[in-house]
């Protein structure tokens, strides 16, 4: 790989805390090198406002590899940035070039709050799994893990949903700031597999009614999720998941 | 002071006479009963939706904004357990052995044996919760094998296990959270421990948005938070992974064992530049395809790929025919550094390996095609074919390393060099967990416990686990059955309010300093003193050089620290700087450690005690004994010595050849 270093414009989103208004601030950044990752372009821009004598920006991550969902930033316009199946802090700079402005912002949806800067408030997620997004077992009641095959390519496509982040990158990227795509993805996990079947109908229906108390919007197809999911969550799980309901909504009626 | 309380009676039936003896406590006294879990990795997330589905009225706390991303998140490689289901001589006592001798004979039996004992369990509570664990065409569930062993028993979900397995204690405890048994408190810092009457009674924890500081009560308080990595700066942990916790208990009253026992990992991506913030660990899994090697000319500067077989050195096969990559992490790390330090290392800094999996997409390519029954298919389309089981088993392990470096490693061999990535040190907990201060416990990676003085892979999920679902809901019934007379201590109590005082104090301080330097370039020099000269390889003179370097640092710390913005608001300025004041005390006591250890044991390599092949050479004769230090006033510890008895292991010198 070539190596190269940039100057950059930064056009970052400023907010105190949820109650401020809020606006954008521009910043230059020097010497940027192509090898950092993006939040460690942000790292330099840091130590260069704490020598300022300014706050430095506010934003979210820990693993800085791509697995445990906490950073998340809408980057030019797209949630994570412009690479596919990819999160934020896996962005590095060579998707730059010198002399580039980059505008960055937080998510945006009412069941995010901005906390500060470029942080929001997931706890709704939280929530939503609180609603039904687990199977009710006991520890040590468990049989041998072995005494219940499970056929292989629903074993495998349990595993792709169950690799959701919880990040909120689909929610950023829908117009309406629907949770679909994260909710169906915990919903196929489980009914996927033959544990997940005793609770497969209060799961979803419960699971859906705690998303719409949260103030997500509803989901009209737009497909926008799938296209930003770091995961590459697939929005087939969005049609499993119309189906779970459908079923679930007929039993309850009974 | 140090007592392991390790049950009398045969290895085989300790656990289980210890769990047919222990008190209990009945249902209705449970409700009665607070527990304080910090930390919601497996260690965490396990034990409080364990102790919720018993009946305990269980607060957790973890500083991230949700509990799904504690660190654990990140493991990739897979987890052990003795279910011998690949038939190839796997046993619960296999198991203990192999992580006993994979500790170099550091490590308790007792305790290494339990582990091995419930690691079954595991597995099973792990289906049942639904974590999607890779399985065979049959659908049963499918095994590969990591370092230091010779058996198939390391469950695995691709690349992502530890992701699985959080998932699954995650939504376990947001059930117990939706059943009201768990409180759940995130984006909130433990930053004291309250002793009351010497037992912990609750602690001062810090509200991280609002930055307010808390009062807490609990008839116990489990840490659950982790590792400490951290102390060298670079690492594979998560940026946030601090001592913070356990270095405040260590401070009022719980000694800390083997502080200086650190894992570094042997195939990790080298660091690319100055502004390098963490280091992405390659899992050890890649070592079962993947082989090691570097130029047999020293300087070389032909391109991987262009090297002809005969000119490379395959130098783990070479000095280790019985294991050749597989070799237990702590050699394969020194081995890599001895190359590159010899001036074989390859890369544009030269710190660094190749790892190649050319031969394996062959091996695999040629198995797909003989699966066809095909013949006469040319080499290219054998490639092609392997390539794709190559992706199938690694794919999202390549797809990160070709993210990071921006080289492909289907085509080049990937460039890997050892990080530091696990901590076996920790606080000193007897056989229950509970620490030397009664009521405190400590659970995962943050206590010393099982791994000895080298950790093998994929043992570490097994103990968080082990620790959260199995063990300490025993262990912790059997102290709490004597408090169910003792009331909830109200939290104005005189000790409560000293503690958050002093807290408080702390953090004035600290902002009031308004210094010229940033947290961050402070936390970067104490790292780079510690990886020089108490990282790989250690010696006497650089220690204790070490040691008054990090003295004039954390001076330097006190005096000059420059944090921005105020305390009453969101500021991870604040939060660091409170953290890497705690990682330069425990610089300091690291050295200490690995300074009074005169011998080399796994992943402690005194450079004066090697043998003439240059591998570790221990002194059962004086350092058989786990180290527990107890602090006695700042800068100032005082070693008390558990000796470790091996009545079913004989330790030996470890041989991978
Ligand atoms: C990249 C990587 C890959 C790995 N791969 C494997 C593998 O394949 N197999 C294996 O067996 N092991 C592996 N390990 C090791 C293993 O993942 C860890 O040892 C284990 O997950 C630690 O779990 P834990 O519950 O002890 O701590 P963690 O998961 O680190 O959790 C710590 C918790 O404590 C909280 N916390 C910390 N401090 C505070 C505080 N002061 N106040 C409040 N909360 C606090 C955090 O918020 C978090 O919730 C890997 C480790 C890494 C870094
Ligand atoms: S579905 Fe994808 S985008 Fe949405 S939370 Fe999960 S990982 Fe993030
Ligand atoms: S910081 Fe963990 S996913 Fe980005």
């Amino acid at each position: 790989m070539e190596h190269y270093n940039m100057n950059l414009t930064l056009k970052i989103w400023r907010q105190k805390n949820k109650n401020d208004k809020g606006g954008f601030q521009s910043f230059q950044v020097k010497d940027i090198s192509s090898e950092m990752s993006f939040l460690e372009m942000l790292d330099v821009l840091n130590e260069q406002l704490i020598h300022e004598g300014q706050d430095p920006i506010a934003f979210d991550h820990d693993c800085r590899e791509g697995i445990c969902g906490m950073c998340s930033l809408y980057i030019n316009g797209k949630p994570h940035g412009e690479w596919k199946g990819n999160t934020t802090c896996q962005l590095h700079m060579r998707a730059f070039k010198d002399g580039e402005t980059i505008t960055i912002e937080p998510w945006r949806a009412s069941a995010f709050p901005v906390i500060k800067d470029l942080i929001v408030d997931r706890t709704s997620f939280d929530r939503i799994i609180q609603a039904g997004g687990y199977i009710s077992v006991n520890t040590g009641n468990a049989v041998d893990g072995n005494s219940l095959p499970i056929n292989k390519d629903r074993a495998d496509a349990s595993f792709a949903a169950a690799m959701c982040i919880g990040c909120g990158a689909c929610v950023a990227a829908c117009k309406n700031s629907s949770a679909m795509l994260f909710l169906s993805a915990k919903v196929a996990h489980l009914a996927l597999l033959p544990q997940g079947e005793p609770e497969r109908h209060s799961r979803v229906m419960n699971m859906v009614a705690q998303m719409d108390k949260e103030g997500f919007g509803a989901c009209t197809n737009t497909g926008a999720c799938e296209a930003t999911c770091p995961k590459e969550i697939s929005i087939s799980n969005i049609a499993r998941l119309n189906l779970e309901y459908l079923t679930a909504s007929i039993v309850a009626e009974k | 002071m140090i007592d392991a309380k390790i049950p009398a009676g045969p290895l085989d039936d300790k656990w289980t006479e210890y769990k047919g003896h222990c008190k209990l406590v009945n249902p209705a006294n449970k409700r009665k009963l607070e527990v304080i879990i910090i930390g919601t990795g497996l260690a965490g997330a396990s034990a409080a939706a364990s102790l919720g589905e018993l009946g305990y009225k269980v607060k957790a706390f973890c500083f991230q904004d949700s509990p799904r991303r504690a660190h654990s998140i990140a493991a990739q490689g897979g987890i052990n357990a003795a279910k011998n289901y690949q038939n190839d001589g796997d046993s619960v006592f296999r198991l203990f052995y192999d992580t006993i001798k994979g500790g170099d004979y550091r490590a308790r039996e007792a305790n290494v044996h339990r582990l091995s004992e419930v690691s079954s369990n595991i597995i099973d509570q792990c289906v049942a919760q639904g974590v999607p664990f890779a399985r065979e065409y049959g659908g049963l569930l499918s095994n590969r094998s990591f370092g230091g062993t010779q058996v198939q028993r390391t469950f695995y979900a691709a690349g992502q296990t530890g992701q699985q397995l959080l998932i699954g204690a995650y939504q376990a405890l947001e059930r117990q959270v939706a059943l009201g048994n768990v409180k759940m408190y995130n984006r909130h810092e433990m930053l004291d421990i309250v002793n009351i009457d010497g037992k912990t009674r609750g602690i001062i924890a810090r509200d991280l948005v609002s930055g307010k500081l808390e009062r807490h009560f609990g008839h116990a308080v489990l840490l659950c938070t982790g590792g400490y990595g951290n102390v060298f700066y670079l690492s594979t942990n998560a940026m946030g992974s601090n001592v913070t916790a356990i270095w405040k208990a260590h401070k009022k009253g719980a000694a800390f064992a083997n502080p200086c026992f650190t894992q570094i990992h042997p195939t990790c991506i080298p660091v690319s530049g100055d502004h390098q913030s963490k280091l992405t660990l390659m899992s050890e899994s890649l070592r079962n395809d993947g082989r090691i090697w570097v130029p047999q000319q020293k300087g070389e500067t032909r391109k991987a790929i262009d090297i002809p077989e005969e000119e490379r050195d395959y130098y783990l096969e070479r000095r280790y025919p019985a294991f050749g990559n597989l070799v237990p992490r702590d050699v394969a790390s020194r081995a890599a550094k001895e190359r590159c330090d010899a001036g074989f290392g390859v890369g544009t800094s030269k710190q660094a390996v190749y790892l190649d999996f050319a031969d394996a997409i062959l091996r695999y390519g040629k198995i797909e095609v003989g699966k066809e029954g095909r013949e006469n298919v040319s080499e290219e389309e054998i490639i092609v074919l392997g390539k794709e089981v190559v992706k199938e088993k690694y794919g999202n392990l390549f797809d990160m390393y070709e993210k990071i470096t921006g080289e492909n490693p289907y085509e080049l061999p990937m460039r890997i060099y050892p990080a530091v990535h696990y901590t076996m040190g920790g606080l000193w907990v007897d056989y229950e967990l509970q620490t030397t201060v009664k009521g405190l416990y400590c659970l995962g990676e943050a206590n010393f416990s099982d791994h000895g003085a080298n950790r093998l892979g994929a043992s570490a999920l097994m103990q968080g686990l082990a620790d959260g679902y199995f063990v300490i809901p025993y262990t912790v019934g059997n102290y709490l059955a004597d408090e169910i007379y003792s009331k909830a201590i109200p939290t104005d109590h005189p000790a409560f309010v000293e503690a958050e005082k002093a807290v408080a104090d702390r953090i004035d301080t600290l902002m009031n300093i308004k210094g010229s330097q940033s947290v961050e370039s402070l936390h970067k020099r104490l790292g780079k003193i510690m990886w020089d000269k108490c990282g790989m390889a250690r010696n006497a003179e650089g220690l204790k050089q070490a040691i008054e370097e990090i003295k004039a640092l954390k001076k330097e710390f006190w005096s000059d620290v420059k944090i921005p913005g105020i305390i009453n608001e969101y500021n991870p300025e604040l939060d660091k700087a409170n953290r890497v004041a705690d990682f330069i005390e425990l610089g300091e006591l690291m050295c200490v450690d690995a300074l009074n250890r005169n011998e080399s044991c796994g992943g402690h390599f005194r450079e004066e005690y090697q043998t003439p092949e240059g591998e570790a050479l221990r002194d059962d004769a004086n350092y058989m004994y786990v180290a527990a230090w107890e602090l006695k006033s700042e800068g100032n510890w005082e070693l008390h010595k558990e000796p470790l008895n091996y009545d079913v292991i004989k330790p030996t010198q470890r041989n991978y050849k």
